[in-house]
């Protein structure tokens, strides 16, 4: 699903470059469920956006679904985020003059979706997110847990494989967060690929492989899923 | 890239930000109905103006006899000089850069009957060449004085529109007999309605005006009240006027520099004056006009500019779900060229319609008959349109171009 060899970004404001992520080397198998835990600025969102195709890497080599991804146009980028990637953010990002239908039907107005098909299918989307009921509400009328499910409903417009969710319960109290949680095991049980930033211990451990980052790197040695770490931990040995 | 998914972003967008865009399209309706008005009303203005400037007469000079001042050639002063009828052709032999010369006798408090209907007017008794030098020009159906006129003295009369409405009403007056002194005075023609803003005896529209040699034998008045001449060219009337000065100064025997032997009303001095007027006016209400242009250009900025924010994150959504470049930037422009287009196209519809409106109104003042005929420019309005337009794209759309030129994790960013 995602390979990623000797990622490295910096970002450059003014005189400072910062370097934001390095050395990383990251694989990601189809249908795994992944946490991405650290303390604050350790890079999980900048590493986030790199996979989610929202960012592009200052070096190293990025694979998704097995097409080099790290050095696509911005348009070709947006082709890959519209398709294959659904993301989830911590702030929900919803438009907010639009209601629950309009901001799940963006995503399938940009994958040009014919308007019958494009109709059903935000229904479809929203009835699995548990909203059938809500599909006029502008997100001002609604709960954060509802907009982060709204926000999710949009993710998986296009349906795409892989389900990237940074910090999606941050917002939220526990209840609600545990709903948003709930929708991504299900996810995960329907064949997706799930990564997950959080700074809960109770979902990292909920998940099958869990990414430490510190300092912009991965330091607890799980860049690989479990059997390659087995391997290259025995090949080391 | 297609069509269809500008579209219906396009359309949606257009309907979910209602309250934005109406706010601009208000903006660019406003300032263009406003300038277009300004400048409509002002431009009517002048030419109502210069309308009512001519009512008196174009490119005329009214020459009154006066009272010598100075003693000449064993002729004391105070004597007082008298024009006559012979003056015309004199003036006219002897003074080549006049185009034309006519006189004029006047009497007041006539009295004047159509059946019942008895009242008191002005009587003018003058030349065929009164008519285009004082713009008494006939309404269709009927005609003005004319030379077989005078040499038979016909009694025939010629009337303002004002004294005929008030001796015939909404009658047919052409053809009709009036009694002047219980005199029968066949009507030949009714002058069109003119604006007039000066006059040396009353409105022309009150008078009634028969053939000079008809009234002689009536009244039998013995000298003209005045010459009205038209000189060939309306530079330096000044100068003009000292050469009468010398040939009627030969004439009666009074000293050329007694300013006091003639009077004049330089009526073409008059008109360049109010022209001069009317120009200042003109740029007075063009600054005016300036400055409402910047005041909707910076009100159609400032509702682009508060709403960046707003639009910056917007723009970052919709790349962060795919949304293409190319897309938003054209639905930008869209949006801009859309809002333009509309406000522009009210603004002058509404203009047109108010001004048309305005001029229907049916109001007998003569204050709006001079404010009655606003004339709208097209080219105005939409250079205006065009300004405000251009001011819209400035402050909208570089700025969505901006964000839509970064990666859509900076657009989220944006505080
Ligand atoms: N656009 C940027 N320009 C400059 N520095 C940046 C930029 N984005 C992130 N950084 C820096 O990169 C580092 C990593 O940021 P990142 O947002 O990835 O941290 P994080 O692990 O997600 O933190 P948090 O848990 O607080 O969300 C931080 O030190 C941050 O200041
Ligand atoms: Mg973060």
């Amino acid at each position: 699903m995602i390979s990623m060899k000797n990622i490295r970004k910096v970002y450059n404001t003014g005189k400072v470059s910062f370097e934001a992520l390095r050395d990383i080397n990251l694989e990601v198998e189809d249908n795994e469920y992944i946490a991405i835990v650290g303390p604050s600025g350790s890079g999980k969102s900048t590493l986030m956006n790199l996979i989610g195709c929202l960012d592009t890497p200052s070096d190293g080599e990025y694979y998704l679904s097995g097409r080099k991804v790290d050095s696509l146009t911005a348009n070709e980028l947006a082709g890959v985020r519209n398709r294959e990637v659904g993301f989830v953010f911590q702030a929900f990002n919803l438009l907010p003059y639009a209601s629950a239908y309009e901001n799940v039907e963006l995503p399938l107005l940009f994958s040009g979706m014919r308007s019958k098909k494009r109709k059903k299918r935000v229904v479809d989307l929203l009835n699995r997110v548990g909203l059938g009921e809500k599909l006029q509400n502008k997100p001002t009328e609604m709960s954060g847990g509802e907009m982060q499910r709204v926000a999710i409903a949009r993710a998986l417009g296009n349906d795409p494989k892989l389900i990237l969710a940074d910090e999606p319960t941050g917002n939220l109290d526990t209840k609600s967060g545990a709903e948003i949680i709930k929708i991504f095991d299900e996810l995960w049980e329907t064949g997706h690929t799930v990564i997950v930033i959080t700074h809960d211990m109770n979902i990292a451990n909920h998940c099958q492989r869990t990414i430490k980052l510190k300092d912009g790197m991965i330091y607890n040695g799980n860049g690989f899923p479990v059997k390659k770490q087995t391997a290259s931990a025995a090949g080391l040995n | 890239m297609s069509p269809s998914i500008i579209y219906n972003i396009f359309m949606r967008d257009f309907r979910k930000q209602r309250k934005r865009m109406l706010l601009t399209l208000v903006a660019i309706l406003w300032g263009t109905m406003s300038i277009m008005m300004l400048l409509g009303f002002g431009e009517g203005l002048k030419v109502q103006f210069m309308k009512g400037t001519v009512g008196l007469g174009q490119g005329i000079v009214i020459m009154w006899g006066g009272q010598t001042s100075i003693a000449h050639e064993g002729f004391g002063k105070g004597r007082r000089i008298h024009l006559y009828e012979s003056d015309i052709e004199y003036l006219k032999k002897n003074l080549p850069e006049l185009k034309e010369v006519a006189g004029e006798y006047i009497r007041w408090s006539v009295e004047i009957r159509q059946d019942d209907n008895i009242l008191s007017e002005r009587i003018n008794g003058v030349f065929p060449a009164y008519r285009d030098m004082r713009n008494m020009i006939p309404e269709m159906g009927g005609r003005f004085i004319n030379q077989l006129d005078i040499d038979l003295k016909r009694r025939v009369a010629f009337l303002g529109d004002d004294v005929k409405k008030r001796l015939f009403g909404d009658k047919e007056a052409v053809g009709e007999t009036i009694y002047i002194q219980k005199m029968p005075f066949k009507v030949i023609g009714v002058m069109k309605h003119k604006v007039q803003m000066n006059s040396y005896q009353g409105q022309d529209e009150d008078v009634i005006v028969i053939p000079a040699t008809t009234f002689v034998s009536i009244f039998g008045d013995p000298y003209l009240d005045n010459i009205v001449y038209q000189p060939n060219s309306m530079d330096n009337t000044k100068a003009l006027e000292k050469r009468v000065f010398e040939v009627m100064g030969a004439r009666y025997k009074f000293n050329p520099d007694d300013d006091r032997a003639l009077s004049f009303w330089d009526v073409i001095e008059m008109t360049r004056m109010t022209n001069n007027i009317m120009i200042g006016i003109e740029i007075f209400l063009g600054i005016i006009g300036g400055l409402t242009l910047l005041i909707a250009s910076v009100g159609v900025a400032n509702i682009m500019y508060v709403s960046i924010k707003e639009r910056t994150r917007e723009i970052g959504i919709k790349m962060a779900v795919g949304g293409r470049r190319i897309y938003i930037v054209i639905q930008f422009l869209l949006e801009a060229l859309g809002i333009t287009f509309l406000g522009g196209f009210f603004g002058i519809a509404i203009t047109y319609i108010l001004t048309e409106a305005f001029k229907r109104v049916p109001i007998e003042s003569e204050a709006i008959e001079l404010l009655g005929k606003p004339t709208i420019s097209l080219e105005i309005g939409l250079v205006v349109v065009l300004i405000l337009g251009i001011m819209g794209l400035l402050s909208g759309l570089f700025p969505a171009l901006k964000a839509a030129s970064v990666n859509p994790v900076e657009a989220l960013r944006y505080e």
